[in-house]
Order: structure tokens, then sequence, then C-alpha cells
């Protein structure tokens, strides 16, 4: 199944890096990017409802709405040796923020290996595929009633 | 610059500290001819986006690990490895990494199980230096190929395997599980449907006294405790004896590989086993014992 339009061109375009150095490195160039959550949406220390389980980068994971229907995604990265970790926040806010819960909801895990590749240990993957799973089920609830 | 808390190496009660170096003995030595610095970490952006100047990594994934099989390298890819890396025999090979090592200790072990036993961690691993404001490049290092005669490889003496566990559990021998308490105890913490750490069972071998890797770590620093502070937690309250052999296991070897190191080369445990199947393949198993708590 193909991921959200603004997703797809992502990784299409990454995919014509056949170069694994200079996937890397555009990898690398993401994570550089990296910002953490604003304090208007979240202060330390964490809620540990918003760890992603099993992330040995120490992610966190918030879901706010947004308008028109859409949700605006955070992350944190608390391991400062994280840099996959960083670059997944920046490649899934970059290309999903503004969507619907149900549009985030089409985003398979697969995303990780389209990604980074199928090298990474089990558990980088593991990590990794949580935040994938901990922003599609924090989208599917950012319009519950508190 | 973070400071050490601690005295130097050699003044820390260690067993066999030769198996330890700090920053300042990586900074002074690492463009000496007979010196190999190599990273291995379990993020594999980490070494491309800075290292060590002169360091080379090892990537555990694609280097250490056989392709196809859930196993190691043998050993002509072994002898490829290290010709490549430009290290001989004599090599005395310094490892280093994230996550306070693991991924070095775990590199380490592999290099152990080929009789690679001239080789050191470098205390702190890769944020110590990082936090102490040394150099970093993304320069690649390259070396001419050396020569290594084919080893074969050992895994008996640093490695077990499950149906050895089992014997070891019906004997009621030392083990330690370095996992966290939740994956000790079997508890699942997790958001619905997510996956139990690749096992069908949780719980831990019987018998396993938990210790988390982690407790043989200064969490401010990253460097290992002095020997007396890991007696107290590994003899003293948890009851392990050196006088007895111990396997040590974890998820998929890489934690328990860390607590082999401290074990067998810091406290000097003389036989001490890392059970690199650990619990992906013991949870996994059909018929095995498992306690939970």
């Amino acid at each position: 199944m193909p991921y959200p339009a603004r997703l797809q061109e992502f990784v299409d375009n990454l995919a014509l890096f056949a170069d694994q150095a200079e996937r890397v490195q555009v990898l690398i160039s993401f994570a550089e990017k990296f910002q953490p959550v604003s304090a208007e949406v979240a202060t330390k220390p964490y809620l540990e409802s918003h760890r992603v389980p099993g992330c040995e980068s120490e992610a966190f994971v918030w879901v706010t709405p947004s308008e028109g229907g859409g949700v605006s995604l955070h992350f944190d990265v608390l391991n400062p040796q994280g840099i996959s970790a960083m670059a997944m926040a920046v490649i899934l806010k970059e290309n999903l923020d503004g969507l619907s819960p149900t549009e985030i909801g089409t985003v398979t895990e697969d995303l990780v290996y389209d990604v980074f590749g199928r090298t990474l240990s089990m558990g980088k993957n593991m990590g990794l595929m949580g935040m994938v799973r901990m922003t599609k089920y924090l989208a599917a609830h950012a319009n519950d009633t508190p | 610059m973070t400071s050490s808390p601690y005295p130097a190496i050699a003044e820390r009660g260690y067993a066999h500290p030769e198996f330890l170096v700090s920053t300042d003995w990586v900074a002074e030595h690492k463009d000496d001819a007979n010196v190999r610095i190599l990273e291995s970490n379990e993020d594999p952006l980490l070494y491309p986006s800075g290292h060590i100047p002169g360091a080379f990594e090892v990537d555990w994934t694609r280097d250490l690990n056989d392709p196809i099989r859930r196993d190691y390298l043998d050993r002509s890819a072994f002898q490829a490895l290290v010709e490549r890396l430009g290290i001989t025999p004599n090599t005395r090979v310094i490892f280093y990494g994230d996550k306070n090592n693991w991924w070095a200790t775990y590199s380490l072990w592999v290099f152990r199980l080929f009789g690679h036993t001239n080789a050191a961690i470098m205390d702190g691993g890769r944020i110590k230096w990082v936090n102490e404001g040394r150099p970093m490049t993304k320069e690649i290092p390259s070396s001419a190929p050396s020569s290594y005669p084919v080893v074969e490889r050992d895994d008996q003496t640093e490695r077990v395997m499950r149906d050895e566990v089992l014997n070891h559990v019906r004997a009621n021998g030392q083990l330690v599980d370095v996992r966290s308490p939740q994956e000790f105890t079997g508890e699942r913490m997790h958001m619905p449907d997510y996956p139990n750490e690749g096992a069908l069972r949780g719980g831990h071998i019987p018998g396993a006294k938990s210790v988390p890797w982690a407790r043989a770590i200064d969490p401010e620093t990253g460097e290992f405790l002095p020997a007396d502070r890991l007696k107290a937690i590994y003899q003293e309250e948890q009851g392990l004896s050196p006088d007895r052999e111990v396997i040590a296991y974890c998820r998929i070897g890489e934690r328990s590989s860390h607590t082999w190191f401290v074990l067998k080369h810091l406290l000097g445990f003389p036989q001490v086993r890392n059970y690199d199947g650990s619990w992906t393949e013991w949870g996994n198993s059909v018929g095995v014992p498992i306690e939970r708590p």
C-alpha cells in the first residue's frame, strides 16, 4: 500500500540514492534538523504514556489536533546518540504533519525498512517501528475528549 | 568536559585492567602502528556522523553476522574482516561505541571467539569522548590490507548454546539475566498490539538472577564502576560466586556481552559464557522451563 502522498514522494526520492553512504548522509542531515517538542506541548519530565515502548533512544511522541481535522506531530529524543530516532522524527513530522488520523493510520511499519534498509538490529528496528506505531496510536486518539 | 569521579583504571581493583583503556589513553595511542581503534554501534548513522579520527567501523549486522543463518561470521569471513581493517594477531584492538559500549563489548566478544585476546574497551564509550570535547571526524580512514591467519571459531569457551543452558539449569547452575526488570518478570509494558520482545513467552530462565546490565555503569560518566562496587552488586547482593560457572543472557546476546565483560575481565570470574541465543531463542523454544514471579 502506498504511503500518504507527501511521505510516498519522500520515500521515492530517498530510493534514488543507490549508494548507501549517500543515503546515510541524507538521513544524518535530517537528524541535524531535529527540534524537540515545544514547551507549549510538553515539558520534562514527560508523561510515560508518551514514551515510545522499546525505544532505547528514549523517544517521546505527542499528537495534537490542528485545523481542518488534521493533527500535528511532536517528538523528543532524550538520548543524544539517538540519531536514527531523530531522523525518523523529522521524517514523520515533515511528511505527516497536518494529515488526518485516518491518513496517518495508513502508514505501515515498513516505513522503517524503506528509510533505513533491512540491516538494522532487532532493538533498533523495534524502537523505530515503535515510533511509527506510537504516532499512529496517538493520532487515532488525538481528538478524544480528555 | 565531564570529569571522572573514579581513580585511574589501574587503581580501580579490576582483575584484568588491561582490557579497559581510558579516553586519554586512546587520544595518546590511537595512531600507534600496533593499535587499531574500532567503533561499534547499534545506530548505523552514528559512525558516519562523526567518529574518533582514525577509527574504523565494525557494523554488528553487516560485519559480524552470517547474512543467512542466525550465527556469527565464519573463519574466512573473520579473516577477511580483520585483514580489511589492517589488523594482525599482534594488533591491540580498542573497541568503543554507543549504548555505553553494548556493541563494543559485543564486538570484542565476537573477536574473542576467534581467539583475538589482544583487545580492550574504551571506558565510557563514544559519549564520554564526545562529552570531553575531543575531536571527531567524518573522514573514513583507509588501511593497507594485513595478513591474518585463518582461525577456527571457538563456540565452547565464551559462548554457550541452548541445550547446554538447559543442562546448566537442571544442575542449578548460576545464570544472570541482564535485561530490564520488566523483561525479567515477563510484564508487558507496551501499548496494545505492541510485539513482546520477539518472543512468544515472557519471563526468565529458572534460577537466573536479575542484574540489569546498566548497573555496572556510572550513569553520569558512562564509565564502569570500580571493582568494589561491582563486587557489591554481583557477589554480595546477588550471591554470584566466581568459583562456579556463570551464564549471562539478555534478548539477543548484546547486553549480556557487556555483563560477560564485567564478570570475566573486571571481576575476574574464570568461567563466564554468553548465551547469545538469549530470550529470543529461549522464549520461543517449545518445552523449555520458564520462571515467572
